[in-house]
């Protein structure tokens, strides 16, 4: 697999995407020691797996431009040209950057959830924050799955823009702020807003969770296994149609 | 060999390659020249498989570039010597691409060592001068030792030092035996590098010959003779049916030149015969830029303001005095 090599070098021979991955780590966790940090009392009594996570998005948009970038810069600086010269397989080529950055991605997204959670323990004691329902395995071990998916999504992105600042702004509103002002739309908003993709990666996560002091959160279109499959139905088909247009685009 | 057949790249309504067919032969430079702007570029992406051609098509050896496995140990380019990551190093770099074509990790000590980059390998590659980032895009092109070379405009924007280098380079690939294309709109550096020449002006082959070839065509060479007895000459050549005329020349006093079609054999033995005297007999030729200002004169895309187009021939007067060129472009091939 000489294109997963290539990648992995190109990926870790510049200094942005360490970056952006320990940021991306620092933050959910960071997140969970001011969400569990100052808890008192009956607050403290009533901490859940849940509030170890709320910085879980933000690091799952850090990596998402991380994953972005490692595209467009190559647009950018012309090196996607050598890459094509050398690899003439430009699908290939491009699945397996999108591979190692998926990886990657879902390691982080591990790190940062599971840390997370960690940190929680530490600071919260008294409440019961132990690992015991499928529930709650799939909120830790299911953000993996969710970072290198929405990854994915950032690369097909990058592919298709070929432009940092036009990627990440689309992969920054998009989940942020598009699907939530579909909610406005009468009558069909609210269906809109459910059949989203990001919506439904965070209704794989959050399904079945005892979000105890963060209150309660809206409907679901779907179970949370069928949420992560359609979710992974978006990134595939933006991605085949990244991978149809690059091979057909001159570079 | 690179083969390109009809080969037509338009945008939209601007026709950037015309139906271009030429050769590349083997185991020699070949001069890839054309005005700017006149479709040399989009030409080598076009081989490179980088565009794809609206009509027509180029094969590396019978093959499409999309279709070749390792095509870095086939044929090496360097297009654009920009083209890194500011921030990886030059080893980083070439490293990358050698694991694309599975070559071994010590070709990268080696590009780098060929190209003379191994003390600042580590450094990062956007803090590389132009002359240090042409010669990483060269250690690119040498990764995998190719036998087909691919250089575009490899020396602009070089001081004399880098272009000297990259001209001996230039030679001693050509001497290892490879073919290289290399393009410019430097007549002058091409005079120097290439054997062959194709000649393209607003992305149309205007000639596809030797560099000598070309030169001879264009502005056709003449013969300058010095002697005592010019005149006894100038009537014995005239016998011959050959062209002469004489004129003054500064600090040389008269001069007979012979023009058309003669070699300075055949005008060495005619004065022998006659016991004549010389004390000059030089074949001159035109110079490139004449010939390729000629050429290419109608094909040039963007034409300066008619003042400034004048001046630009008064310099193109190739340094043969007096050699009357043949007007307008000739059609070649």
């Amino acid at each position: 697999m000489s294109v997963i090599t290539v990648e992995r070098i190109k990926l870790f021979s510049t200094r942005s995407p360490w970056w952006c991955m320990i940021v991306a780590a620092v933050l959910t966790i960071g997140f969970a020691a001011l969400t569990t940090g100052f808890l008192k009392g009956a607050d403290e009594q009533r901490a859940t797996i849940f509030i170890t996570q709320p910085g879980a998005q933000l690091s799952q948009m850090v990596m998402m431009v991380m994953a972005a970038l490692a595209v467009t810069t190559e647009y950018r600086f012309g090196t996607i040209r050598t890459s094509f010269q050398a690899v003439p397989q430009r699908t290939a080529l491009l699945l397996g950057k999108t591979a190692v950055v998926a990886f990657l991605a879902g390691v982080v997204g591990l790190i940062a959830s599971f840390g997370a959670w960690g940190i929680g323990n530490l600071f919260v004691s008294g409440a019961d924050l132990s690992i015991d329902t499928p529930a709650e395995w799939r909120l830790l071990a299911g953000q993996g799955l969710i970072f290198a998916l929405s990854a994915v999504i950032a690369v097909a992105i990058g592919i298709l823009i070929r432009q940092s600042a036009g990627a990440i702004a689309i992969l920054i509103l998009w989940p942020l702020l598009v699907e939530n002002l579909f909610n406005l739309i009468p009558k069909v908003g609210d269906d809109m807003a459910q059949w989203s993709p990001f919506a439904n990666g965070s209704s794989f996560l959050n399904q079945g969770q005892d979000f105890g002091l963060a209150g309660s959160q809206g409907d679901y279109a779907m179970g949370p296994w069928l949420a992560l499959l359609y979710f992974a139905g978006w990134a595939a088909a933006l991605l085949t149609i990244a991978l149809i247009s690059a091979s057909r685009r001159d570079a | 060999m690179i083969e390109a057949k009809g080969l037509t790249k338009r945008y939209g309504a601007t026709v950037a390659v015309d139906n271009l067919s030429f050769e590349v032969k083997p185991g020699k430079v070949t001069g890839f020249l054309g005005p700017n702007g006149a479709g040399k570029s989009t030409t080598m992406r076009m081989i490179l498989g980088l565009d794809t051609p609206t009509s027509g098509d180029v094969r590396i050896d019978g093959q499409h570039y999309r279709d070749l496995r390792q095509p870095l140990t086939k044929i090496g380019a360097l297009l654009d010597a920009k083209w890194v990551h500011p921030n990886r190093s030059a080893r980083a770099h070439l490293a990358w691409m050698a694991a694309s074509n599975k070559l071994p990790k010590s070709s990268v000590d080696k590009a780098l060592e060929m190209v003379g980059l191994t003390s600042v390998a580590n450094k990062r590659a956007g803090a590389y001068s132009l002359g240090m980032s042409q010669r990483l895009g060269i250690a690119g092109a040498l990764l995998g030792d190719p036998e087909i070379l691919l250089f575009d405009e490899p020396v602009n924007g070089l001081d004399p030092e880098g272009i000297v280098w990259i001209r001996t380079f230039m030679h001693r690939l050509a001497d290892e035996g490879r073919t290289v294309l290399v393009s410019s709109h430097l007549l002058s550096e091409m005079a120097l590098t290439a054997e062959e020449l194709i000649v393209i002006g607003r992305g149309k082959l205007i000639a596809q010959s030797t560099t000598t070839e070309f030169v001879d065509r264009a502005s056709g060479t003449t013969v300058k003779v010095r002697s005592p007895q010019l005149d006894q000459l100038q009537g014995v050549l005239n016998q011959q049916q050959l062209v002469t005329r004489i004129e003054d020349v500064e600090d040389q006093g008269k001069v007979l030149f012979v023009e058309g079609d003669t070699t300075t054999d055949q005008i060495g033995e005619a004065a022998a015969a006659e016991g004549i005297v010389l004390h000059e007999l030089t074949l001159q030729r035109g110079s490139l830029e004449a010939a390729f200002m000629q050429m290419t004169g109608d094909s040039v895309q963007y034409h300066a303001h008619d003042e400034i187009a004048a001046v630009t021939d008064v310099t193109a007067v190739p340094p043969v005095s007096g050699a009357e060129v043949a007007a307008g472009p000739k059609e070649d091939n």
